[in-house]
């Protein structure tokens, strides 16, 4: 990682120190990174003089647990690394659509999430306004030929589920292709994050995606806090991670519930389908909400737990997490479930690390890949959480790795449930000072989320960035679904439970 | 298959005593706000900056009001301040027939009303909803889900959610209405059979919720299909499925009692033991 400006998950640099070079050089620091096995977590433009853009990437070093931080200014083009390094695609595509900046040579240069340029750009994808307002309507990949047949869903689907539309190019119920088209969920949230008050920011940061209030609520308050230097008290820094890993707790065990139901296995969907609420309850016991609105604030939490509500909780948490591991055991013990779910929808590991798949859906193809320990922050630095890994990376395995991580999970919030440290569980937020840039990632309970904040020259939020985990995991999911059956679909689709919201945000 | 059926009788009943019993909820679930501008010291303005959505208005006044079409129920204002003129209850029955009735002053529980008789015998006992998910963030779209559920199991009262707007008495919307679904929403509406209903659910599909004024987005049902009315607004960020069961039981004249059954903390839909 030389020649870039070094960081941690949580600090707070200069953001004129980041080092600004041409884009050749850029590019080499870019495709020199992910070569020696480190990641992209997050490239994105500003404006810059002269209708030009300051992009900047964000480097990890997994192994090292560092950051490093590179910027580059272009024009309306820049060669393309995504035929090299897929993992890039979605990265070049949004800076395409917000900024106008076209990859040269991207293999699949289309629309992102169908929102409008950030400056007044030429169209990179070649459209003249007014832009068709339905994003799916664009042309899709197609294959032809006798017996081939299209289906098309969605963005209105059959469950209560948010709006995206699937193009499948279909050989009787074989899937040759699958191409998702995303943006019906598209708010204009980054935007809004910047110049937002603080009380408005964090409730856009967890309206981010909804169920994922904590991961990206937590992210935003690291941010904050790493730019104004302050940091959560040991009690607040407890009671965050607890209701981080319940809300992996809730959205695991609901998502084993469901991928029962699409198998037909009614036990487990129906088990953990009502068990999924034991967790949001907890949350909700902890802060008023079941998905754990208003519980975060930059500088620690805003409530504290009395030692015997803590102890009333835990007790209750041990007795939900007995009836989910019964429920679960029936769900691998069935042949049928087996049946279904191996071999189903698999990735592999190769494509996996090209894609740059991060999470559960990751570490199910054998990618030991995990924020809490790779770039530990609170209270991961002192408590290490053992990754859980499969190996088959299909349906089985994402079912497999959640059991894993629910078992863990469950043991790290009951054990500091019990031992929490006395003090305050808030810090207050000092003013942010201007022209400050921070990282903020945390693994939320679909995988990395990163967060970038950078204030203005008056200590306001200028530019914020964030990216969700499913911003790299739709692609896998539309690999995943290569040669296997339209009735699949459904079943590697919760395997995966992408969020649409946190991808088109 | 032995197993299966003795984890099948261990699990037991699992649906909530509510609307015949109680309806349990944590100690910190925060409903039905209540207002007493008389403790409001003049000139402060502290709940009003602590509001993320501008929910709060003429704080310092008699006026003083709470839009819980805007509130996202995250407790700041009441926290903020300190002579305790704003403070949430635990009653979670927050819907109502009209958008002016969200708005809260003093301490009085607005419910909303029923449908009229030839609309109640239509669907009062089977009310097939289709849910749009127009921008929503996955909060809603879970909760009303949950209603779904073996614990709060809305369709032992016949409301269920369908698959198509074609086979649908209504439309379910979430999210502040985005640009993009747009289009979707409003064929969806024009697919579903006359007559429909059409409710709001949300803090989002009532105002924006924190999105009002993006350019990219409606500010909720309202003011993405314009001329069409909304039967009943749910409040929250997200509402509580009691709570969205509330309302929609209420609409249908399912539930009438304006009596408030609450009990002592308790896990919602925890198995009797």
């Amino acid at each position: 990682m030389s020649g870039l400006l070094e960081t941690w998950n949580g600090e707070a640099v200069e953001a004129r120190e980041v080092p600004l070079v041409p884009v050749d050089r850029f590019q080499d620091g870019l495709c020199q990174a992910i070569a020696a096995g480190g990641r992209v977590s997050a490239l994105f433009g500003r404006r810059h003089e002269e209708n030009r853009v300051l992009v900047t990437a964000v480097l990890a070093d997994d192994r090292e647990s560092r950051l490093g931080l590179l910027s580059t200014v272009v024009g309306a083009r820049w060669p393309s690394l995504s035929d090299e390094f897929p993992a890039l695609q979605a990265f070049e595509r949004e800076l395409a659509e917000q900024y106008g900046v076209v990859p040269e040579g991207h293999p699949w240069l289309k629309p992102l999430r169908f929102e409008h340029a950030r400056m007044p750009v030429r169209d990179a994808f070649g459209r003249s306004e007014p832009f068709p307002d339905i994003p799916g309507d664009y042309p899709f990949f197609r294959v032809e030929g006798e017996e081939i047949h299209e289906v098309a869903v969605g963005p209105v689907h059959a469950g209560i589920i948010e709006p995206g539309h699937f193009r499948f190019q279909c050989h009787g119920e074989q899937v040759l292709h699958l191409e998702i088209s995303l943006g019906y969920q598209h708010r204009g949230a980054e935007r809004l994050l910047e110049g937002a008050s603080l009380p408005r920011a964090l409730r856009l940061a967890e309206s981010l995606a909804g169920d994922t209030s904590i991961g990206h609520g937590l992210a935003f308050c690291r941010a904050m806090e790493a730019l104004a230097g302050v940091e959560a008290p040991p009690r607040g820094s407890y009671l965050r991670g607890i209701a981080l890993e319940l809300e992996r707790l809730a959205n695991h065990v609901g998502d084993l519930g469901a991928i029962a139901g699409d198998v037909g296995f009614q036990p487990t969907a129906a088990g953990c389908g009502a068990l999924r609420a034991e967790f949001l309850n907890a949350t909700a016991e902890l802060c008023g909400n079941r998905f754990g609105r208003g519980l975060l604030v930059p500088g620690g939490v805003r409530v504290d737990l009395s030692a015997g509500d803590a102890a009333r909780l835990a007790d209750k948490l041990a007795n939900a997490f007995a009836r989910v591991r019964e429920s679960v055991a029936l769900l691998f013990r069935s042949p049928s479930a087996r049946n279904r779910t191996d071999g189903t929808g698999v990735v592999s590991r190769e494509l996996c690390d090209a894609l740059g798949l991060v999470g559960p859906a990751a570490r199910a193809s054998g990618a030991s890949r995990d924020v809490r320990r790779d770039h530990p922050f609170g209270l991961y630095r002192f408590t290490h959480l053992p990754v859980a890994t499969g190996e088959s990376g299909d349906v089985f395995a994402r079912a497999w790795v959640r059991w894993l991580e629910i078992d863990r999970s469950a043991g790290f919030v009951l054990d500091h449930l019990r031992g929490l440290p006395e003090g305050p569980v808030r810090a207050a937020l000092p003013a942010l000072p201007p022209g400050r840039l921070a990282v903020s990632m945390v693994e939320g309970w679909r995988g990395e989320i990163a967060h970038v904040a950078l204030t203005d020259d008056q200590g306001r939020l200028g530019r914020y960035k964030v990216k969700d985990p499913s911003f790299h995991n739709w692609m896998g999911l539309a690999q995943a679904l290569r040669g296997e059956q339209v009735s699949d679909f459904p079943l590697c689709n919760k395997s995966f439970n992408l969020s649409y919201a946190g991808h088109d945000l | 298959m032995i197993e299966i059926l003795k984890a099948r009788l261990r699990l037991g009943r699992q649906t909530v005593a509510w609307p015949d019993g109680p309806a349990r909820f944590p100690e910190r679930f925060r409903g039905r706000p209540v207002l007493d501008p008389a403790r409001c010291t003049a000139g402060c303005a502290a709940c009003l900056e602590a509001c993320a959505t501008a929910a709060v208005t003429a704080p310092g006044t008699p006026e003083m009001a709470l839009d819980l079409g805007r509130c996202l129920f995250c407790g700041a204002c009441a926290e903020a301040c300190s002579e305790g003129a704003l403070t949430f209850t635990r009653d979670f029955r927050l819907a109502t027939r009209t958008r002016e009735e969200l708005v809260v002053a003093g301490d009085e529980a607005k419910l909303a009303r029923a449908l009229d008789a030839r609309m109640r015998a239509l669907f009062g006992r089977s009310l097939r909803l289709r849910q749009v998910s127009a921008g929503g963030c996955n909060g809603c779209e879970a909760e009303l889900n949950a209603t779904g559920n073996i614990q709060f199991d809305l369709s032992r009262f016949g409301v269920q959610f369908v698959a198509s707007p074609r086979h649908a008495d209504g439309l379910v919307v979430t999210g502040p209405v985005t640009e993009n679904m747009l289009t979707a929403l409003r064929k969806t509406y024009e697919a579903t059979p006359a007559p429909k209903l059409v409710i709001a659910v949300g803090a989002c599909a009532i105002s924006g919720g924190p999105f009002a004024g993006s350019p990219v987005v409606n500010d909720g049902v309202a003011g993405a299909i314009p001329g069409v009315p909304v039967d009943l607004f749910i409040p929250g960020c997200p509402p509580h499925p009691i709570t969205i069961g509330d309302g929609l039981l209420r609409l249908l004249g399912r539930v009438t009692h304006e009596d408030l059954r609450v009990a002592t903390t308790g896990v919602v839909g925890a198995a009797e033991s």
